[in-house]
């Protein structure tokens, strides 16, 4: 039971993170109809960019652990954002009438492209966190002792999504982005410029990947500049799980691809870890291929 | 006659190589109700949609409230006073009835203004606020006729574009839905540009309409007179005398 239980909060805490990827796929698939393979090396930047700016600022010893961790997160996610925006003006836009194949092949330029970027930038090498940004200790939770960093990582991907979700749902433009996943024309009947709204999407997608690279370093002290290719996949895996488009989707098919992940990890063996999280992918697209939250209403026309 | 609201000067649009409108010439008077007939195919949609800036063309002028308005992006027409309930209704299936009505008011900044007009939609629709917290996919065909107007009515435009409100709805909803677009017409001067294929409906509500045939306008009349003709009688309202 004791070892249920923790890999059961492990699964919770790489599902989250796992979830905010997601959520930069399917938000981008949901408005463009496209897959940003590219959202797999923005994270991995974001993985970066918070080691460099962590070790260049010390943050977290002028500010407190916690404030200097969040100006840290909202530092990364502001620049993983910003390159979010510039990659779609760059590789996306001028594409925009081509065919579809053509933004993918872009996509994967991209991704290369950003890839070996760090790989010059940093060099090829795993690149480690310093030790003991979040407490290291545990906490006692009904019996079970849960490193406080795990539960520290569980809680900052729920805000993001919880945060994310309000936005969506309840402001304006976070409206006008669901009315142009719907349907673009229409959106621009209703005045919406959905230029802008992709623009959005890109900065609020990679912002929140950037996050998750950040999560990543600070939940496993260390980076490698080709850890997108995997979380990307398998990001990418929960979010057709969730059912693609859809945003609370992405959130639940993290998380919960995330626990299966860690639970098969540790009753079947750790080997089949991956190729667990894929059967997943396979099975999902052979039982409900909208996914687990997809396509809910049936149009009446 | 004042000045036109909305004016076209020789509209040509093409889709590909292939030209669809061929030199379009209409204009729209400030209060009018203005009717497009035509078959399938004559370019009712495509001046409509070349109106609300969905597509671009290829040559000539629209003109709104004196100013070129071809230039400007089809999202910055509605800020001008231009709004478009588009063929097929084209709601936003998975939101509910209030979002997609308030969406309608997207550029609007005036809070109290936009209740107004919900309440004024409402009033006009009621059964919108009965099913307004409804996803707007799961409403019969009529009603979400009613919400795609509600929703162009809601940028309080100066002209309302309609695309084919009639399209697959039974009698009873077609005269249910003219009757309200004639309502507000009357009670608040809106001018309307109505495409239709039922043309007996159109030229019962239409105070002036235009005849086009594979991308030319081929007449033009008061509604009584083009009701007369009788061209258009055998063409478009079944021969009957």
């Amino acid at each position: 039971m004791e070892q249920f239980f923790q890999q059961l909060t492990n699964g919770l805490a790489v599902g989250g993170i796992y979830a905010l990827i997601a959520l930069g796929y399917t938000m981008v698939y949901g408005v463009m109809k496209l897959i940003n393979f590219a959202h797999g090396d923005l994270f991995t930047w974001g993985g970066y960019l918070g080691l460099t700016l962590l070790t260049s600022f010390l943050l977290q010893d002028r500010l407190g652990v916690l404030a200097g961790v969040g100006v840290l997160a909202l530092m990364v996610m502001g620049l993983v954002g910003l390159m979010g925006v510039l990659l779609e003006r760059a590789a996306y836009r001028p594409l925009r009438e081509a065919p579809r194949l053509s933004a993918v092949v872009s996509a994967l330029g991209a991704s290369i492209f950003l890839q070996n970027a760090l790989m010059l930038l940093y060099g090829a090498q795993f690149q480690v966190y310093p030790d003991g940004i979040l407490p290291q200790g545990s906490v006692d939770v009904f019996g079970l002792r849960i490193p406080v960093v795990r539960i520290l990582v569980l809680l900052a991907s729920l805000v993001m999504m919880a945060v994310l979700y309000l936005f969506v749902q309840k402001t304006k433009i976070g409206t006008a982005i669901r009315a142009a996943a719907i349907d673009q024309g229409a959106a621009r009947l209703m005045g919406i410029d959905v230029n802008r709204v992709v623009s959005i999407v890109f900065l609020i997608g990679p912002a929140l990947g950037g996050s998750a690279g950040l999560l990543v370093g600070l939940y496993y002290g260390q980076v490698n500049f080709t850890m997108g290719w995997v979380y990307g996949m398998k990001a990418f895996t929960a979010a057709i799980l969730g059912g693609i488009g859809n945003i609370p989707g992405a959130m639940v098919g993290g998380l919960l691809l995330g626990v299966v992940e860690a639970l098969g990890a540790a009753y079947l063996s750790i080997a089949w870890k991956d190729a667990i999280a894929f059967c997943v992918l396979i099975l999902i697209l052979i039982v409900r291929p909208t996914g687990l939250l997809g396509e809910r209403v049936a149009e009446k026309v | 006659m004042p000045e036109p609201i909305l004016e076209i000067r020789d509209l040509r649009v093409k889709y590909g190589n292939v030209e669809a409108l061929h030199g379009v010439d209409l204009a729209v008077h400030p209060g009018e109700i203005v009717t497009i007939l035509g078959a399938n195919g004559a370019g009712k949609s495509t001046t409509l949609r070349a109106i609300s800036g969905l597509l671009q063309p290829s040559a000539g002028e629209i003109r709104f409230e004196g100013r070129p308005a071809h230039t400007v992006p089809a999202h910055e027409r509605v800020r001008l006073g231009i709004a478009q309930s588009p063929e097929g209704r084209r709601v936003f299936g998975t939101l509910t009835v209030r979002e997609n009505l308030l969406l309608g008011a997207f550029t609007r900044k005036d809070k109290p203004g936009i209740a107004d007009s919900l309440a004024f939609v409402y009033r006009l629709f009621p059964v919108l606020q009965q099913r307004r917290d409804q996803l707007a996919g799961t409403l019969s065909g009529g009603e979400q006729q009613m919400l795609a107007i509600g929703r162009a009515l809601m940028a309080r435009p100066r002209v309302l574009l309609l695309d084919e409100p009639s399209l697959g709805l039974a009698p009873l909803l077609v005269k249910a839905i003219f009757h309200a677009i004639r309502e507000v017409n009357q009670t608040t001067g809106l001018t309307v540009l109505l495409v239709e294929q039922n043309a007996r409906a159109a030229l019962k509500l239409a105070h002036r309409g235009y005849v086009m045939e594979v991308g030319r306008i081929v007449l033009h009349d008061s509604a009584q007179a083009l009701a007369a003709d009788p061209k258009v009688q055998s063409a478009y309202l079944g021969g009957r005398k």
